[in-house]
């Protein structure tokens, strides 16, 4: 083997090693850094005002967005279900195809992926702006920790708002599919919102939902909060810190989502 | 960032006990201190002392280490060789409890003063009274303005940071320095892009509250006029290394070829104009193919 063929293998080893001890470093540092922002979880609960604050940030001013996104989602859901449904002879059962979608799936996954985008980016961006005008490091030197006082109470009002908006993106994506399948296409009030009542039970669909979008709550509000701590503390870094933490969490979300799925509706799939 | 060695802020009676500083040394010392970013060194065989009550300044261009000796004196930067010590108590070895016990007794102003954004002046000058005290906040109302009257802004309480010009965020973040009577405030380029008028407002009120608080104070800065005004000794850091030190009297008298080109304001000197770089005939006639 020759001395370049050597040392070219040598360098992509180096290279291949690096990137692995830099991942498994990262892991570990988000891992510790998760472990501090649970011991700082009863802080962030006594000074609720605090996380109040976040929850209204967080969630409050993304309702706009969730709602609109539902509505628009409820109803060309239904438009297409009805498109596909009347095929079969079964457009009465509209009202179970809208809400079982947007529960299960679409619900969780829609609202998720749109607070990574409004309240997750935001999150990241304060605290790297708060990093690079050396405000954490004027928290430190007044010895007020910043994990308990900015990151935490970030943390849990993004975890807590997140199932809140997804409960509201179903609830307005339902009305949604309502308002195109009921007076619009012509189908019975009484059908749609009857097979719905039959078809959908809180126990698995409902919760299994709820389940969903705390765990996406979690993964983009730890993306977030992360991202921001952990920026490079100039403009670019800011900036890309913000990029990550959408294109991290979006594919968190997606990739949980799959994972979770699997567990979740395996029987009823099979079935 | 690195995270906080463990994660807990919380006041115990040992990390009071643990840090209660030794009235007869002296504010600030740094025995041989030496420090690396990874392998790059920055500080080197640095000693200094700051007695109590007094106004230090630590000189140098940019880039010199400056702004790493506060961080080392905050304990944000552990030394890698030297001893760091605040009123007798060796820094790097405090706990993290300790540590965060001893920096209620700091004072710290940024470059640029660091005020908490999303708070207006007033919330800004309370935050440590509100994290760190139990006082009533018809108290915390009457210290806060005491503490923004004597930077002269008392009238500015209610006006949020992105209105304040830049002097004015300056004083308001000595204010907020001083809003739990330190025994060390430490400055870092305090007169950094301030207007004349301003730097001469921001130098007085640093003597003055010195002289009035009793306290101890660090300044980092790179401007000579001000600095001589109203510091009571300088120490010159350049290369990572302390290269002269004395009064201002010393210091204007002195000299030294590094003291004379920042005063004077030398382009080239011990400090060189240009960054290394290959023999410039050699370089603009290479073969760039």
């Amino acid at each position: 083997m020759s001395a370049e063929l050597t040392a070219g293998v040598a360098q992509v080893l180096r290279r291949i090693g690096g990137t692995v001890t830099g991942a498994v470093s990262k892991l570990g540092f988000v891992s510790r850094f998760l472990l501090a922002v649970l011991w700082h979880t009863p802080g962030a609960f006594r000074r609720m005002h605090l996380t109040l604050r976040e929850i209204y940030f967080a969630g409050v001013l993304s309702l706009v967005i969730i709602l609109m996104s539902g509505l628009f989602v409820g109803m060309v859901l239904s438009l297409q279900g009805y498109e596909t449904l009347k095929r079969y002879g079964a457009g009465e059962q509209l009202g179970i195809l809208v809400a079982l979608s947007l529960v299960r799936e679409l619900g969780p996954v829609m609202s998720g992926l749109l607070f990574a985008s409004r309240a997750g980016s935001a999150m990241t961006a304060e605290i790297g702006l708060m990093k690079t005008t050396e405000q954490l490091a004027a928290m430190e030197m007044m010895a007020v920790d910043p994990l308990a006082r900015v990151v935490a109470p970030r943390f849990w009002g993004g975890v807590i708002s997140m199932p809140l908006l997804a409960a509201l993106f179903s609830a307005f994506g339902i009305f949604g599919g309502y308002i195109v399948g009921v007076p619009l296409i012509g189908i019975d009030a009484g059908a749609f919102w009857g097979q719905m009542k039959a078809g959908v039970d809180f126990w698995p669909d409902v919760t299994n939902g709820i389940i969903k979008s705390f765990v996406f709550g979690v993964a983009v509000s730890l993306i977030a909060v992360f991202e921001g701590y952990d920026a490079k503390p100039t403009a670019e870094g800011v900036s890309s810190a913000t990029t990550r933490t959408v294109v991290m969490s979006s594919l968190a979300i997606l990739a949980l989502d799959f994972v979770m799925t699997v567990f979740m509706f395996r029987g009823a799939s099979v079935v | 960032m690195s995270l906080p060695a463990k994660p807990s802020s919380s006041r115990t009676a040992e990390a009071i006990a643990a840090c209660r500083v030794d009235p007869a040394a002296a504010a600030v010392e740094l025995v041989d201190v030496s420090f690396n970013y990874d392998v790059r060194p920055i500080l080197t065989g640095i000693t200094m002392t700051i007695p109590r009550g007094k106004i230090v300044a630590i000189m140098g261009a940019s880039g010199s280490g400056k702004t790493t000796i506060l961080r080392l004196i905050g304990g944000q930067l552990r030394p890698k060789s030297g001893q760091v010590r605040v009123g007798g108590l060796s820094v790097p070895d405090l706990e993290p409890e300790a540590l965060y016990e001893l920096r209620r007794k700091f004072g710290m102003l940024f470059q640029f003063g660091a005020l908490f954004t999303d708070m207006s002046v007033f919330e800004n000058i309370a935050f440590p009274m509100r994290e760190h005290t139990e006082l009533p906040e018809e108290l915390i109302r009457d210290l806060v303005l005491m503490k923004l009257h004597a930077v002269g802004l008392r009238g500015a309480a209610h006006l949020m940071p992105a209105e304040l010009s830049g002097g004015m965020a300056r004083r308001v973040a000595l204010a907020r320095a001083i809003a739990l009577d330190p025994m060390l405030v430490m400055y870092d380029e305090p007169f950094a892009g301030l207007d004349p008028i301003s730097l001469g407002v921001v130098g007085q009120l640093i003597r003055r509250l010195n002289d009035v608080l009793s306290i101890t104070s660090v300044v980092v800065t790179h401007d000579v006029y001000e600095s001589l005004k109203i510091v009571d000794y300088l120490y010159f850091v350049s290369g990572g290394r302390i290269v002269a030190s004395g009064t201002p009297e010393e210091v204007r008298a002195s000299g030294d070829p590094f003291v004379r080109q920042f005063i004077d304001g030398a382009a080239d000197g011990p400090v060189p104009f240009h960054y290394p770089a290959p023999v410039y005939r050699e370089e603009l006639f290479a073969d760039v193919g």
